[in-house]
């Protein structure tokens, strides 16, 4: 038992937290989230190099990381600075071949990962996308970076089980728009695409993809919080700061409470991925973070108070991206169904 | 990062386990997974039992007649201890005195009480909380009174759980009226068989006679039985108080009461109603987090870090966690939670048995333990010292 990061990973988070301070400040992030494409280009190159992307993936997969703690450690950090490029789409790169893999991991080939419908947030079963001799049909929605993909890995139904595909983006008509937590998504409608099935189970890529969600959401609660904390302790109303009122006080310690148990949470699924229990313990960080995430944006405004409500302030866009990851790929009642059933 | 337990731990636990499947008699296991009211002697047995193996004061430094265990084995035993249904550990002497004394007390009071405390000779009670002192412990207003080698004591104590059975207390009381009121608090050790001493029981909720009110008249106590020096008592409650909170998520407690929780379900109404089954996971996964914090924090203890509001966060959440898995155990029972038989808890009862299994104690434990967030400091003394020593406000 041991809860201290190696040295690989030490160095690695040191890094992304140098780059990200120093390069994707607040303002810069609301300028490539505002920006027309939604990300940029030239930020995903240097993090490519960097070789954040590398780390999501194991040796055998081309990269140098892939573990759990891994892409646990690098989606905090991701949350903490709200950077919007596309590493959720990034890691459906595992499902692909190894020269795209390559590729994506250079950052010369963004793979996105299409998998929420209509009424089907996350469970693989209801999809109603299906392929039919080598042809995808059915429309994906919400659909993060959609504009940013070269190449889409698709969930759909074939012969009666879900399966993932690879699609080309050319292939595929999108109607964009701008994001409530920045950046841009799109709904995809697939018709008769050229889909070319992979071997990577959905289960697997969501448990992955669950378990960076609930990661970035922990980084987003960490900034959240820590900005509540310093304001509480700036802010003076009546003489004295907001931090000398118990009934503040015992509000900002419960974030501090539900937020190490998301911690905890976290480290659970980073530490069962690809196990027997994946699956499970995916499903409870993914609650627990949209829970907590709830919890933590709605009480980092209100502690706030009118500040929050501001756009200028940077924490209202934390507290909408750390909300939105809520809604996504199952919220909190979804998963805590699929736990009881896993 | 990893959170797997090494052989060497994975070995101990087997150890533990296989130890207790031979020592622990069933008959105890059985009162403990079945609410049953544990004796005195009960009590004493158990805690021979693991005298006998060198396990009972198994954070107690080796020379003193500790096993030598690091913080993650201690959690290993009391989880495996919990998990097969041992009596816990009677914490007043083992878990409060005995620190105690090792870090404060002279050579003799060393050499005296803790061998005592080991062999079961003394039985020792807490005299912290006064009627008008609860979560305010250092508003206290017991009096020491220096009477040539003694001191006179008056005043009043409470909450004092298991002072029936107790030989001796160990009692905060006030030796100076001057300065701030805590630093005119001493630490007293009092033999309960002194005249001007009387015990009264404070029956709880549930009917038990768990706590009492100890009453000082004119009680006269040998200087010696000072630990430490007089008004420098503050310092040895507080450290005292850390030892409590140790152990105080209850991971294992929870984990065994979530284990009978569902298997009582299983033969209930709630067996197929998926919002029962939604805040059972609730709070199953709310647990499974819960253990993770704690070997986070027991990590940081063996790598030499003090354990600090980091507990104040496990009572906490703990507690939530335990109370909850009682209520959900209770709503299990539906209206068979309501006939109150307390003799049914009582060995060698031979009354009729009245609803299913789990009906005698159902609501007696979830009326019980309100006690967890209110005892060790109320939960919202725990968010007091978060809130100045993990946020500096």
């Amino acid at each position: 038992m041991d809860f201290s990061p190696t040295d690989d990973r030490r160095m690695l988070g040191d890094t992304l937290d140098r780059f990200l301070a120093e390069r994707y400040y607040h303002p810069t992030r609301m300028k490539i989230a505002g920006s027309d494409a939604g990300w940029s280009r030239e930020m995903w190159t240097q993090m490519a190099e960097l070789g954040l992307i590398g780390a999501l993936f194991t040796e055998d997969q081309g990269g140098f990381g892939g573990a759990g703690a891994d892409i646990a450690l690098i989606f905090e950090r991701l949350g903490r600075a709200l950077v919007v490029e596309p590493f959720i789409g990034a890691l459906a790169a595992a499902a692909l071949t190894q020269d795209q893999r390559d590729e994506v991991i250079v950052g010369t080939l963004v793979s996105i990962f299409a998998h929420s419908e209509a009424g089907v947030s996350v469970d693989p079963a209801r999809l109603n996308a299906t392929v039919t001799d080598g042809k995808l049909t059915g429309t994906k929605v919400a659909v993060a970076n959609a504009e940013a993909a070269d190449i889409f890995v698709v969930s759909a139904m074939q012969d009666g089980t879900s399966a993932l595909f690879a699609v080309a983006a050319t292939d595929a008509q999108l109607t964009p728009y701008p994001l409530m937590d920045g950046g841009r998504g799109a709904d995809i409608r697939f018709d008769n695409a050229a889909a070319t099935r992979l071997d990577m189970p959905v289960a697997d890529l969501l448990d992955t993809t669950l378990l960076a969600l609930s990661a970035e959401a922990l980084g987003l609660m960490e900034r959240c919080k820590d900005a509540t904390v310093e304001y509480l302790k700036t802010r003076r109303q009546f003489g004295v700061p907001l931090s000398k009122f118990q009934a503040l006080q015992h509000r900002a310690v419960d974030m501090v409470t539900e937020i190490e148990q998301t911690r905890s949470s976290v480290i659970n699924a980073g530490h069962h991925l690809g196990t027997a229990k994946g699956a499970k313990y995916a499903a409870a960080a993914k609650y627990t973070a949209a829970v907590t995430g709830k919890l933590v944006a709605q009480e980092a405004i209100q502690l706030h108070g009118g500040i929050a409500m501001t756009w200028e302030y940077d924490i209202a866009h934390a507290a909408k991206r750390l909300t939105m990851i809520g809604q996504i790929m199952g919220d909190e009642d979804t998963h805590l169904m699929r736990f009881v059933a896993l | 990062m990893n959170l797997d337990f090494t052989p060497e731990q994975d070995a101990f636990r087997a150890e533990i386990r296989e130890w207790l499947a031979q020592n622990l008699p069933s008959r105890l296991a059985d009162k403990v997974r079945t609410s049953k009211h544990l004796t005195k002697q009960d009590m004493e047995e158990w805690h021979a039992a693991l005298h006998s193996r060198g396990w009972l004061a198994n954070h107690w430094p080796v020379e003193h007649g500790g096993p030598g265990w690091g913080a993650v084995e201690k959690f290993i035993f009391e989880d495996e201890c919990a998990m097969a249904h041992a009596p816990r550990i009677v914490p007043f002497g083992v878990s409060m005195l005995g620190p105690v004394l090792l870090k404060f007390g002279s050579e003799q009071q060393k050499s005296h009480y803790l061998p005592r405390i080991l062999d079961g000779t003394d039985w020792w009670c807490q005299g912290y909380s006064e009627p008008g002192a609860g979560s305010d412990l250092a508003s206290l207003k017991t009096t020491a009174v220096k009477d040539g080698d003694d001191y006179i004591v008056n005043g009043q104590k409470t909450w004092t759980t298991l002072g029936q059975h107790a030989d001796w207390i160990f009692c905060l009381v006030r030796t100076a009226k001057e300065g701030k009121p805590q630093e005119g608090i001493s630490f007293l050790l009092i033999d309960m068989k002194t005249p001007g001493i009387e015990v009264r029981p404070i029956y709880l909720l549930d009917g038990d006679h768990e706590v009492n009110e100890v009453w000082f008249t004119d009680v006269r106590v040998p200087a010696a039985n000072l630990v430490g020096v007089e008004n420098s008592g503050w310092t040895i409650a507080k450290y005292l108080l850390t030892y409590e909170r140790t152990g105080i998520a209850g991971v294992g407690f929870s984990t065994s009461a979530l284990a009978e929780l569902k298997s009582v379900i299983a033969k209930t109404e709630k067996a197929d109603d998926p919002l029962f089954a939604a805040r059972v996971a609730r709070v199953e996964i709310a647990l499974e987090n819960m253990k993770t914090t704690n070997m986070r924090v027991l990590a940081a203890a063996a790598g030499g870090a003090a354990p600090g509001a980091e507990s104040s966060l496990l009572k906490i959440k703990g507690t939530e966690i335990r109370q909850e898995i009682n209520a959900l155990f209770m709503a299990a029972m539906g209206p068979q939670a309501q006939p109150f038989i307390p003799e049914a808890l009582d060995e060698g009862y031979n009354g009729p048995r009245i609803g299913p299994e789990g009906a005698a104690w159902a609501a007696k434990d979830y009326f019980n333990n309100r006690k967890l967030s209110i005892f060790g400091g109320s939960n919202e003394i725990q968010k007091n010292i978060v809130s100045k020593a993990m946020l500096g406000f």
